[in-house]
């Protein structure tokens, strides 16, 4: 795997940025970071817990398993997502509790439905503009 | 300080809403600012007004910052202090506030507050961005989360949680249609049938492009002063008795609860205690009905209605002219329309114009004391002040 240049704080961890958070997506992992002090979960990852204000934040990756919550199909896209209109966003309560925002991507013909089972993937880096980063979205779990 | 004035309004001006086409943002805040020093022969505005603070949501539309200092300078009210405020859509909201702690502090006696957005010259595209700048960018808008389709988002865990239906959507857009088309300056004046409503395109499923305010250019502004010395300037002033705002999470996804919109409870909470007012003794409000689900919401978190019953409440009538409550008499963001930057203050004007007798064809008889509910983003700001016309 290519290497990945993450910024990093002064004890040369990688410092808990929605950049870092994008690298990591990059090699096909959603993490989060979890607080050493009050053991808050904080997605996405924050370089300051927003509870007791601790930097002493360490990395664990998530499953990438939830739930879907809530949906729309976009029929009226920005710029950027026009060639995929009409397309799904929805509100995804993954395993760990936490909740995540993206697209879900169903095959021709299936329908999302509030509740069900997904898991994430990753798409790789769009070629230009601000910021590059790789987005993680949802599938759903294949059924048998 | 419960229950007494904080500031009182001793004029208003609101500019036509609409498609001005030819007319930039600051010829159309003249146009509001006109209106508001005709209507008060009694102010000589260089000599009285001591600070501007105007709300306008984004420089990119005009390419134009320093939106404070180009006010002041086209209303000749150089040299005082001038501010642009944002807070998305709750930018002129923000700006009244300021106004009145500004005078609260003691440190003005006079000044003027408002707002204004020129946006109909945007591409549908631009538009869409444009308004997604109150969301988190990147998490939002990263993954093409439109407007639209974030308040579709609570739209739609309302309905499955309460059971809200589409028909209760469309009805608010019945209703501030039907306002709206008594009011001059709407931007559509027209009134619209329930299945025009149900029948329109979807947006972002489950909202139809009848359940979406309208994209505006308008500039509202209000006259505040100490309310020990309005009646120097008008036998009529307007008090205000309470002001409220709150915060809450920049990204949806970050809340553990989709059907409400906590910052309007909050926000509500503070300006009813402080104007010892409480929702049954409102005579009318203006709400931030930038989608029909958030005047829904909004009559929950006001608490006109019980959590989960803004569907039922709709339908009930009571929040028609005629109703216990008349809601958006204007015809709120759905028909007056949504110059973002404008609307809090524009919402102001209403009830100034409904407490002072002045709204005509749309007159709630009798008004005595008024709630103006005005939305940041989806809901990460919410603004509530409560007017009196009587102290």
């Amino acid at each position: 795997m290519e290497e990945i240049a993450f910024r990093r704080d002064e004890r040369k961890e990688i410092y808990p940025t929605i950049e870092n958070f994008y690298k990591f997506c990059g090699m096909g992992k959603l993490m989060a970071v979890r607080c050493s002090r009050c053991g808050r979960l904080v997605l996405p990852p924050r370089p300051m817990c927003p509870e007791c204000y601790s930097t002493d934040l360490g990395w664990i990756q998530l499953s990438g398993r939830g739930r879907l919550e809530t949906y729309s199909e976009v029929y009226v896209p920005p710029k950027n997502f026009a060639s995929k209109s009409p397309y799904i966003i929805g509100i995804v309560r993954l395993a760990e509790g936490v909740a995540l925002p993206g697209q879900i991507i169903v095959d021709r013909g299936e329908k999302a439905e509030v509740g069900m089972e997904l898991r994430v993937d990753f798409e790789s880096a769009p070629a230009e503009g601000w910021p590059q980063w790789p987005r993680y979205f949802f599938r759903p779990v294949d059924r048998k | 300080m419960s229950g007494r004035a904080l500031a009182a309004i001793i004029s208003a001006g609101l500019s036509k809403f609409g498609k001005l086409e030819g007319l930039s943002s600051r010829e159309i805040f003249l146009s509001a600012a006109k209106e508001a020093f005709d209507r008060c022969p009694n102010l000589n505005p260089k000599k009285d007004i001591k600070s501007l603070f105007i709300g306008q949501m984004s420089e990119s539309s005009e390419h134009q910052g320093h939106t404070g200092a180009l006010i002041a300078d086209w209303l000749g009210l150089n040299p005082i202090p001038s501010v642009r405020l944002e807070s998305a859509c709750a930018s002129s909201g923000a700006a009244l506030r300021a106004g009145v702690q500004a005078i609260m502090s003691g440190l003005v006696e006079t000044v003027m507050v408002g707002g204004v957005e020129k946006m109909t010259h945007l591409s549908t595209f631009d538009a869409t961005e444009y308004l997604a700048l109150s969301s988190d960018n990147f998490l939002e808008q990263w993954h093409g989360f439109t407007f639209p389709a974030l308040f579709a988002l609570i739209a739609r865990a309302h309905m499955l949680k309460y059971k809200t239906r589409e028909e209760q959507l469309a009805a608010v857009a019945v209703k501030n249609h039907k306002n709206g088309s008594k009011n001059p300056k709407a931007h559509i004046q027209k009134e619209i049938t329930i299945e025009q409503a149900l029948n329109s395109r979807i947006i972002a499923s489950p909202l139809r492009l009848f359940d979406c305010s309208l994209i505006s250019d308008g500039a509202s502004c209000l006259i505040l002063t100490k309310p020990e010395v309005a009646k120097r300037y008008t036998d009529e002033p307007v008090y205000i008795v309470g002001t409220g705002q709150a915060s809450d999470t920049i990204g949806l996804y970050e809340r553990d609860d989709l059907t409400s919109l906590n910052s309007i409870a909050m926000a509500a909470r503070e300006a009813y205690r402080m104007a010892d007012v409480g929702p049954d003794d409102l005579d009318v409000a203006e709400v931030h009905d930038c989608f029909t689900i958030a005047e829904i919401i909004s009559y929950e978190m006001l608490g006109l209605c019980g959590k989960g019953e803004g569907g039922t409440f709709i339908e009930s009538g009571q929040t028609e002219m005629d109703g216990k409550i008349p809601v958006n008499t204007s015809g709120g963001l759905k028909s007056k329309g949504h110059p973002v930057g404008a609307t809090g203050t524009a919402q102001a004007y209403e009830i100034y114009l409904q407490l002072t007798g002045q709204a005509g064809k749309r007159q709630v008889e009798g008004a005595e004391i008024g709630l103006t509910q005005n939305l940041g983003g989806h809901g990460s700001t919410s603004i509530v002040h409560i007017f009196k016309r009587n102290i």
